[in-house]
C-alpha cells in the first residue's frame, strides 16, 4: 500500500539503525507512548536490533488496557440488559471486568455486536427504534472525534435511543504523571503521532520544557519509528530537550481544525482513573453539559457496583514502564491471553500481549522454561 | 449470463427460479423437515434437479458405495457461513470443497459426500435453490458424487438461513503416508497460493464491515493438485489446508504434533496487495486469515524444487513458493524472521481475530 510498503523497506532500516548505532555513546531510555508503537516495535523486532544502550520503555498508550475497571463492569451490567444492543470495538470484548468479560454476557443472551465504526451503531440505532444502542466510546484523541461526531449526528438526527458510553483519555497529562512519578526512568518520549494528527503539537513543548525531556512525533511503520527513535538519541546525546516532529506527513502542527471543534462542542474535560495507574487529574473527557442526555451512564443505573481487580496483576507497573511484562509472576502462568488477568495481556496493543505472542521465544530460552 | 449446469440444461444464476412452487409457499416452512409429502418434494423437485449429475442419491436410507480395496479416508465438517453468498462463493462452494480438500490433504482421492441441511424456516427457497446449484457445480468439477442427505428445519431465527453438514470419503493409494507428525528438521514449507483471499472476501461484505475489495475467494478442490504433487513421486510428509487460523494456525498444528520448530522468512510469504491493505486497515495479520483454496506442504529439501515445479505447473499451484522451513530449535513454536531481520512468535491464535480499535 502506497505510503505504507516505503516505511517498511529493510535496506533503509538497515541505514537508519547504523546512524542510531553510530550516534548512541551513551544508555538511554526512551517511552513509546502509543500501544500501536509499542505493537510494531515487537511484531517488527526493532528492539531485538537497536544498540543495548537504547532501552524501549512501553507507555499506557493502550486505550483497552487503560480503561478502569469501574467502566468496563458498568459496561457489562448495560450489556447484559434485555433491552440494549451494545457495540464495540472488537478488542474490548475479551477485556476481563471483576468476573465477565463481553463474550460471556454475549454467549449469555447479550446483544454484543462488533462494528469498525460509532456511526455503524448509530445505523443500528435507526434500524431498532425499539432497542436502547449503547456504543462503547473509549480510547485516545484518535478516536474521539468520530464519537463525538456520532453523538452530534444523534442529537441532529434526533435519534433518542442512542448513548456513548464515555471513557476518553489524554496523552499529554499522562506523559506529566510518568514524568511526576518518583520512580520514573524516562528520558524522552516518543508521542504518538495519529493523537497528533487531530490535537496537533502545541501541548508537548510545555512538557519538553518542564521535565526537560525531548518529544518527538512519531508514526507507526518501522521507518517512522527507528527515525523518532535516532531523534530523540541526537537530542539526549547533545543535551537538547525540544518538541520535535518526525512525523509530518500527517501531523501539522495545529492538528485537525474541524475535530478539534467538533471535540471542543461534544466534550468536556474530567478526571479520569486508568487502570493499573489511578486518577490522573484533567486526563480524560466526558460529554458536555449539552449532550449529557447521550451519556450512557445518565441513562441506565449503573452505579454502586463492586469492582474487584486481580490480587497479583502488576499491569499498572508495566503501564507506567516500571517493569516489563515478564518480570510480573502472573505472566505467561496464571496470566495468559486465553486468561488474561490484566487488562495489558488483552489487546494486541498492550505490552504483555505483544510479549507473550512475539517474545515468547526468547523469555523461554531466557528463563530456561 | 446463464451457466451450463452439468446436466447440459441452462440455468439462468440470476435468475434462479424453483422448478416447483412448494405447494406455492416461496420460502422454507417447517413441513419441509417434517419427512412427509413437503420433505420429498424438497429433495426431488429441488435438491436433485439443483445438484444435476453430481447427486446421485437413491432416496433410501442409505447409499451403498463399491470403493473397491485398500485404505479409507474419512472426513465431516460443518458449514455455518454468514453470508450465505460472498465475492467468489457461497456456502455450497464451502460445503463441498472443504470436505474434498479434508480428504485431499491426507492424500486421498475423493468419491463421494453426504450432504446434511438445516435449514431456518422463512429462508427463500430461492436462495436454497442458488446454494444446491453451486454445490452441484462444485461437486462435478471435483469429480465426487453427492450419495446421501438429510434436511431438517428449525424455527425462524433459530439458524442463519441454511447451515450444512458434510462428510466424505476417498480412497487412498498404497505408500501414501501423510500426516502432522511426519513433519521432519530439514523440511521445506511450501504454500501453494497468495494468502488470506477467502477470509478478507467474507469479511469484505459481513454487516456492518463492507468495504470496497476486488478481492474475492479462493474456494477451490485441491484434490487434483495433490494428485500433481504425488506423481513427483516426493515423500510428502504433511499437508495442510490453512481456514480458519489461517497460514499460522495450520502451521502451530504441525510444529506440535510433530515436535519440530517452524522458521518463516516474514518476506517470502505470498499477501496479495488487496488482503495487505485489507489488514492493515483493520488491524489484521493475513497469516491468520482464512484460505479456502490452498495448501501448505511439508517437503524433505532436496525434492523440494521438483514438488514447486509440479505445483507450478497447476493451474492452482502458480504461484506456489516456499515460506520457510524445519528446525529443530524452538520444537513446537513457529518463529518469523521479520522484514527488518528481527524475529517473532506466530502464536496459535485464540480463537477469532479480533479487529483493533486503532
Amino acid at each position: 500500500m502506497r505510503y505504507l510498503d516505503e516505511f517498511s523497506d529493510p535496506d533503509l532500516a538497515a541505514r537508519l539503525l547504523d546512524r542510531i548505532h553510530a550516534a548512541t555513546t551513551r544508555p538511554w531510555a526512551i517511552m513509546e507512548v502509543c500501544g500501536g508503537q509499542t505493537h510494531s516495535i515487537i511484531r517488527h523486532g526493532i528492539d531485538q536490533l537497536l544498540p543495548d544502550d537504547v532501552e524501549m520503555i512501553h507507555g499506557p498508550g493502550c486505550p483497552v488496557c487503560v480503561t478502569p475497571l469501574e467502566i468496563i463492569d458498568r459496561a457489562l451490567s448495560i450489556a447484559a440488559r434485555p433491552d440494549v444492543v451494545f457495540c464495540s470495538f472488537g478488542d474490548m470484548l475479551r477485556v476481563p471486568g471483576s468476573d465477565k468479560d463481553l463474550f460471556r454476557i454475549k454467549s449469555e443472551g447479550g446483544d454484543v455486536r462488533v462494528v469498525y465504526s460509532p456511526l455503524d451503531a448509530l445505523t443500528l440505532a435507526r434500524e431498532n427504534p425499539d432497542k436502547q444502542v449503547v456504543f462503547f466510546g473509549i480510547g485516545f484523541e484518535t478516536t474521539a472525534p468520530a464519537n463525538a461526531m456520532t453523538v452530534h449526528q444523534a442529537a441532529r438526527l434526533g435519534i433518542g435511543n442512542f448513548s456513548l458510553l464515555v471513557s476518553h483519555v489524554l496523552v499529554p497529562p499522562a506523559i506529566a504523571a510518568i514524568m511526576e512519578s518518583p520512580t520514573c526512568r524516562v528520558q524522552g518520549f516518543l508521542a504518538a503521532g495519529h493523537v497528533c494528527s487531530v490535537m496537533g503539537t502545541a501541548e508537548y513543548p510545555p512538557l519538553a520544557e518542564r521535565y526537560r525531556v525531548p518529544i518527538v512525533v512519531t508514526g507507526f511503520e518501522p521507518l517512522d519509528i527507528l527515525e523518532g527513535i535516532r531523534r530523540t538519541v541526537l537530542q539526549l546525546e547533545s543535551g537538547r530537550h525540544e518538541l520535535d516532529n518526525a512525523y509530518t506527513r500527517a501531523v501539522p502542527a495545529e492538528g485537525n481544525l474541524p475535530a478539534k471543534a467538533m471535540l471542543s462542542d461534544v466534550f468536556e474535560v474530567t478526571d479520569r482513573a486508568w487502570r493499573g495507574i489511578g486518577t490522573i487529574p484533567r486526563s480524560g473527557w466526558r460529554l458536555s453539559e449539552r449532550y449529557r442526555e447521550f451519556d450512557a451512564e445518565q441513562r441506565f443505573d449503573v452505579h454502586g457496583i463492586h469492582t474487584a481487580e486481580s490480587a497479583v496483576c502488576r499491569s499498572g507497573e508495566v503501564l507506567q514502564g516500571l517493569i516489563t511484562p515478564h518480570e510480573c509472576a502472573a505472566f505467561g502462568r496464571e496470566c495468559t491471553p486465553r486468561n488474561p488477568l490484566g487488562a495489558t495481556m488483552v489487546s494486541a496493543e498492550g505490552a504483555c500481549a505483544a510479549y507473550y505472542t512475539y517474545r515468547r521465544l526468547e523469555l523461554t530460552e531466557a528463563t530456561g522454561a | 449470463m446463464p451457466d451450463t449446469s452439468p446436466t447440459g440444461a441452462t440455468v439462468d444464476m440470476d435468475g434462479w427460479a424453483c422448478p416447483l412452487p412448494l405447494r406455492d409457499s416461496p420460502t422454507v416452512v417447517m413441513g419441509h423437515g417434517g419427512g412427509g409429502a413437503l420433505s420429498a418434494e424438497l429433495v426431488e423437485h429441488l435438491f436433485l434437479p439443483a445438484f444435476g449429475d453430481a447427486g446421485r442419491a437413491e432416496l433410501g436410507d442409505s447409499a451403498v458405495l463399491d470403493v473397491g480395496p485398500g485404505r479409507l479416508a474419512f472426513s465431516t465438517d460443518s458449514f455455518v457461513v454468514r453470508p450465505l453468498f460472498f465475492p467468489g462463493g457461497s456456502i455450497g462452494d464451502l460445503a463441498v470443497n472443504g470436505t474434498v480438500n479434508d480428504l485431499a490433504m491426507s492424500g486421498a482421492r475423493p468419491l463421494h459426500l453426504s450432504t446434511a441441511f438445516i435449514l431456518e424456516e422463512g429462508t427463500p427457497l430461492r436462495e436454497i435453490g442458488r446454494v444446491a446449484e453451486a454445490m452441484g457445480r462444485a461437486a462435478s468439477v471435483a469429480g465426487v458424487g453427492l450419495v446421501t442427505g438429510d434436511t431438517k428445519v428449525v424455527d425462524a431465527g433459530h439458524g442463519d438461513g441454511i447451515y450444512i453438514t458434510t462428510a466424505g470419503i476417498g480412497v487412498l493409494d498404497d505408500g501414501v503416508d501423510i500426516r502432522a507428525e511426519r513433519a521432519a528438521v530439514g523440511d521445506v514449507v511450501i504454500v501453494s497460493g497468495r494468502i488470506g483471499v477467502h477470509g478478507v472476501a467474507v469479511l469484505s461484505c459481513r454487516e456492518g464491515l463492507s468495504f470496497g475489495t476486488t478481492v474475492e475467494s479462493d474456494c477451490a478442490a485441491l484434490h487434483g493438485l495433490v494428485a500433481a504433487m504425488l506423481a513427483t513421486g516426493a515423500d510428502v510428509h504433511v499437508l495442510r489446508d490453512p481456514t480458519r487460523g489461517g497460514v499460522a494456525a495450520s502451521l502451530n498444528e504441525i510444529a506440535r504434533a510433530a515436535g519440530v520448530g517452524v522458521e518463516l522468512v516474514e518476506r517470502a510469504l505470498p499477501v496479495p496487495d488487496g488482503v495487505a491493505d485489507a489488514c492493515s486497515l483493520l488491524g489484521l495479520d493475513p497469516l491468520y486469515v482464512a484460505n479456502e483454496g490452498k495448501l501448505v506442504a511439508f517437503v524433505p529439501a532436496p525434492e523440494a524444487e521438483r514438488v514447486l515445479a509440479a505445483m507450478r505447473a497447476h493451474e492452482l499451484g502458480k504461484e506456489a513458493v516456499a515460506i520457510g522451513r524445519c528446525v529443530d530449535a524452538h520444537p513446537g513454536m513457529v518463529v518469523a524472521r521479520t522484514g527488518l531481520g528481527g524475529t517473532r512468535v506466530v502464536d496459535l491464535p485464540l480463537g477469532e481475530q479480533l479487529p483493533r480499535i486503532c
